[in-house]
C-alpha cells in the first residue's frame, strides 16, 4: 500500500529581522493509511511547523513531500486549497470557527467550497454533528458553546468531507480533562473508521491514545516508536514507518 | 461556488456591521443623490428657461433697425430709425412664412389717474399683437380692429402699472387715466406676465398703434416689428423671406448691409440650451466627484474588513476555499455596498428632485438618463474600489492568515 505522507529532508528555515531560524532541520518521515500518530517535544521543537507543512497550509523551504502520492510542491496555491478541502481536515488548540456563525453553517463551510448542493450539504452538515454528539445545539453560535463543544463543532468540520488525513494541533490544549476525554474519544473512533490521524500533544496521557509517538527537538525528530503501553496496537501500523536523525 | 452563495455569504458579512455598512453607503447614497438631484435641477431649470422664452410668443422674430454707425463706431441696435408702418404691410402681405407680424412704437411717459401718477413705457401696436406674443388679459378685453381703425383712445394695463394707478384695488375698467394730457379710456388688464426674458413684461401700457401715431408721438417710424412664422420649421425661411421683403421697401443696393436685423428665437433657444447642457454636465461631474468619494469610502472600508477578517480568511482557506473564492466573496461585498447605496441614493435622489421642485417653484423632472448613469456608476466604483481589498484578501497565505492576531 502506497505511503499516505511521506517528507524527504524536509527544512523549514524563517527569517525575523534578517536572521534565519531553522524550525525544522531535515525531517523524514512516513505514515501509512490508518495510522494514529502523536507528535510530541518541548516547546519551540517544531512541532506546529511540522503539522502546517503536512496541512499544506505552508510550503517547506527544502525537501520534498508527497500526500496521498501526490508531491505537494508541484501544486500551486488553487490546486492546495482544492486538496486540503478534500484530503485534509483540520483541527486547533483554538478551534478555528467562523464567528457570529452557527455550528450547522460552520461545519457546511468546508462542503460549500467543495461544491455540495445546499441540501446535499445540511444534511451530511447535520449528520456530522450528530456524531460529535451536538444533535442539539445545530444553531449555537461558537460564543453561545462551551470549549469542548466548539472543539467538536471543529471535528465534525474536520470529517465531513470524508478527508483522508486528519491533523490535529494540541486538540486538548484549551480544554478539560472530561472535555479533553471526550474529544479524544472521538479521534479513536474516527482512527477506528479509517482515517488517518495526526496530533500534536504535551500530555503524555493524551499521547498514549495514540499507535505511535513520535518526539520533536530542535527541529528534528529524535524518537519514533509504537505505543507498548496502548493495547492491542497492530504492529503493521509501522511496517513502512521509518524515522531519520541527522 | 455558485454566485447564489458567495452573495448570501457577503450580505451576511455586510448585516454583521449594520452601522458600518450604512455609514460606508452613505458616500454613494449621497453621491447617487447628488447626481440625480443636480441633473434634474439643471433639466428644470433649462425647462424653465425655454419655457420663458416661448412664453414671448412661438417661432417669434424680433425685427429692429440696425445700429448707426458713426466713424465706425456702433451706436447700438435700434439707433438709425429705418422701420416703418409699410414695413409691416408688405411683410404681412408678401411673405407667406410669416403668420403674424404687429408693429411696436414705444414711448416713456407719465401717466396720471386721479391723485395717481407714475412713469412707465407706452406700447403702440395692432390689435393682433397677441397673436405674435401672447398677452392674455384678466380683467376686460384687448382693443378691436374697429377701434384701432378709430384712433380710439382704449387703453389696457399691465399689473404693475394697474397696482400704481388703482392701488386701493379698484376695478380700473372704464376708469380714464391721463397719457401726455390725452385722456385714455382703460379698457383692460394683461395678465401677469413676470419678467420673461429682459423686462419687467408687467410694466407697461398698450394702446392701438394709430392713437399712438395721433396723438402721442407722430413719428413715421416704428421701434420694432414682431412677427412670428407658421411653424418652427419655417423660422428660417421667414426671416431670409423677410429680409428680402425689408431689402427691397428700403432700395438696398446689393452691395449695401441691411439697415434692419432680425433676431430669430430659435437660434437664442439652440445657444441657451447649449448653456444650460453645459451647466448640467458640469453640476453633474461635481457629484460624480462626490461618487467617486465614495468609492474611496469604499475600499477604505474593505481594506479595514479585510485586516479583521484574515482569520476568517485564514478559517476559509484552511478548510479549502480557493483565491477566485475569496476574491469574488470580497468584491460582491464592495459591489453589494456600492448597489444597495446606489439604489437608496436613486430613490433619495427622485424624492428629493421633487421636493426641490416644490421648494424653489421650478420644475425639476427626474432625468431617467442620469439615473440609469448614476447606478452603473456606483456599481463600477464598488467593482473598481473593491478589487484591490479582495485581491489583498485572496493572496493572503492561508498560513499567515491563520496566524493573524
Ligand atoms: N512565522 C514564524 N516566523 C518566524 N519564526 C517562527 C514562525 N513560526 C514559528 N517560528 C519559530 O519556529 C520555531 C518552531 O515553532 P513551532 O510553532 O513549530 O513550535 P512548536 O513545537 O509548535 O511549539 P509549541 O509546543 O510551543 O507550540 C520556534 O522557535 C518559533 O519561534
Ligand atoms: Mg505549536
Amino acid at each position: 500500500m502506497e505511503a499516505l505522507i511521506r517528507m524527504e529532508s524536509v527544512v523549514k528555515v524563517y527569517f525575523i529581522g534578517g536572521q534565519e531560524f531553522q524550525a525544522l532541520r531535515g525531517v523524514s518521515l512516513t505514515v501509512e493509511p490508518g495510522e494514529y500518530v502523536a507528535i510530541m517535544g518541548p516547546s519551540g521543537s517544531g512541532k506546529s511547523t511540522m503539522m502546517n507543512i503536512l496541512g499544506c497550509l505552508d510550503k517547506p523551504t527544502s525537501g520534498r513531500y508527497w500526500l496521498d502520492g501526490v508531491e505537494v510542491s508541484t501544486l500551486d496555491d488553487d490546486q492546495l486549497a482544492v486538496l486540503r478541502n478534500q484530503k485534509i481536515g483540520f483541527v486547533f488548540q483554538s478551534f478555528n470557527l467562523l464567528p457570529r456563525t452557527s455550528a450547522l453553517e460552520n461545519v457546511e463551510l468546508a462542503l460549500l467550497y467543495a461544491g455540495v448542493r445546499q441540501q446535499e450539504r445540511r444534511r451530511r452538515a447535520i449528520e456530522a454533528l450528530e456524531q460529535v454528539g451536538l444533535g442539539d445545539r445545530l444553531q449555537h453560535r461558537p460564543n453561545e458553546l462551551s470549549g469542548g463543544q466548539q472543539q467538536r463543532v471543529a471535528i465534525a468540520r474536520a470529517l465531513v468531507n470524508h478527508p483522508r488525513l486528519v491533523l490535529a494541533d494540541e486538540p486538548t490544549g484549551a480544554l478539560d480533562s472530561q472535555s479533553s476525554e471526550e474529544i479524544l474519544a472521538l479521534f479513536q473512533t474516527m482512527n477506528d473508521a479509517g482515517h488517518t490521524v495526526v496530533m500534536v500533544t504535551h500530555e503524555p496521557d493524551v499521547a498514549q491514545h495514540a499507535k505511535r509517538i513520535i518526539r520533536f527537538q530542535d527541529g528534528h525528530i529524535v524518537q519514533d516508536h509504537l505505543n507498548e503501553q496502548r493495547r492491542a496496537a497492530p504492529a503493521a501500523a509501522l511496517g513502512g514507518a521509518r524515522h531519520a536523525l541527522d | 461556488m455558485p454566485l447564489t452563495e458567495t452573495i448570501r455569504v457577503a450580505l451576511r458579512a455586510i448585516l454583521t456591521n449594520k452601522l458600518r455598512s450604512a455609514l460606508t453607503m452613505l458616500g454613494i447614497i449621497i453621491g447617487v443623490a447628488a447626481v440625480i438631484l443636480l441633473a434634474a435641477i439643471g433639466n428644470g431649470s433649462s425647462l424653465q428657461i425655454r419655457s420663458n422664452i416661448e412664453s414671448l410668443g412661438s417661432n417669434l422674430l424680433q425685427i429692429s433697425p440696425a445700429a448707426a454707425r458713426e466713424g465706425g463706431v456702433s451706436l447700438g441696435a435700434g439707433s438709425r430709425p429705418s422701420l416703418t408702418l409699410a414695413d409691416v404691410n408688405a411683410i404681412a402681405t408678401q411673405d407667406p412664412a410669416v403668420a403674424a407680424v404687429v408693429p411696436v412704437l414705444s414711448i416713456s411717459a407719465q401717466v396720471v389717474a386721479g391723485p395717481n401718477n407714475y412713469q412707465t413705457s407706452i406700447q403702440g401696436t395692432s390689435w393682433n399683437y397677441s397673436q405674435v406674443r401672447p398677452t392674455p388679459v384678466s380683467l376686460g378685453r384687448s382693443f378691436t380692429p374697429q377701434e384701432q381703425a378709430r384712433s380710439a383712445t382704449v387703453a389696457v394695463l399691465g399689473t404693475t402699472v394697474q397696482q400704481a394707478l388703482f392701488p386701493n384695488g379698484a376695478n380700473p375698467i372704464g376708469q380714464t387715466i391721463d397719457i401726455k394730457g390725452v385722456p385714455f379710456t382703460v379698457i383692460g388688464v394683461l395678465q401677469t406676465q413676470g419678467t420673461a426674458g429682459f423686462a419687467n413684461q408687467d410694466d407697461r401700457i398698450i394702446i392701438p398703434i394709430t392713437t399712438m401715431e395721433n396723438d402721442l408721438d407722430s413719428v413715421p417710424f416704428v421701434n420694432q416689428i414682431l412677427a412670428s412664422a407658421g411653424s418652427p420649421e419655417e423660422m428660417n425661411l421667414a426671416q431670409a423671406e423677410i429680409t428680402a421683403t425689408l431689402r427691397a421697401a428700403h432700395h438696398l443696393a446689393p452691395s449695401q448691409a441691411n439697415d434692419f436685423q432680425i433676431f430669430n428665437q430659435a437660434t437664442l433657444l439652440q445657444s441657451l440650451n447649449q448653456v444650460s447642457a453645459t451647466l448640467t454636465t458640469l453640476l453633474t461631474g461635481v457629484a460624480a466627484i462626490s461618487l467617486l468619494v465614495g468609492g474611496i469610502g469604499i475600499m477604505n472600508i474593505m481594506l479595514v474588513s479585510v485586516t479583521e477578517r484574515t482569520r476568517e480568511i485564514g478559517i476559509r482557506k484552511a478548510v479549502g476555499a480557493t483565491r477566485g473564492v475569496i476574491l469574488t466573496q470580497f468584491v460582491v461585498e464592495a459591489v453589494t455596498v456600492s448597489a444597495l447605496g446606489g439604489v437608496l441614493g436613486a430613490l433619495v435622489g427622485i424624492l428629493g428632485s421633487g421636493l426641490a421642485g416644490r421648494l424653489m417653484h421650478t420644475p425639476a423632472p427626474v432625468s431617467w438618463p442620469s439615473v440609469g448613469v448614476a447606478l452603473i456608476f456606483a456599481l463600477l466604483v464598488g467593482v473598481v474600489f473593491g478589487v484591490y481589498p479582495a485581491r489583498k484578501a485572496a493572496l493572503l497565505k492561508p498560513i499567515d492568515a491563520l496566524r493573524f492576531e
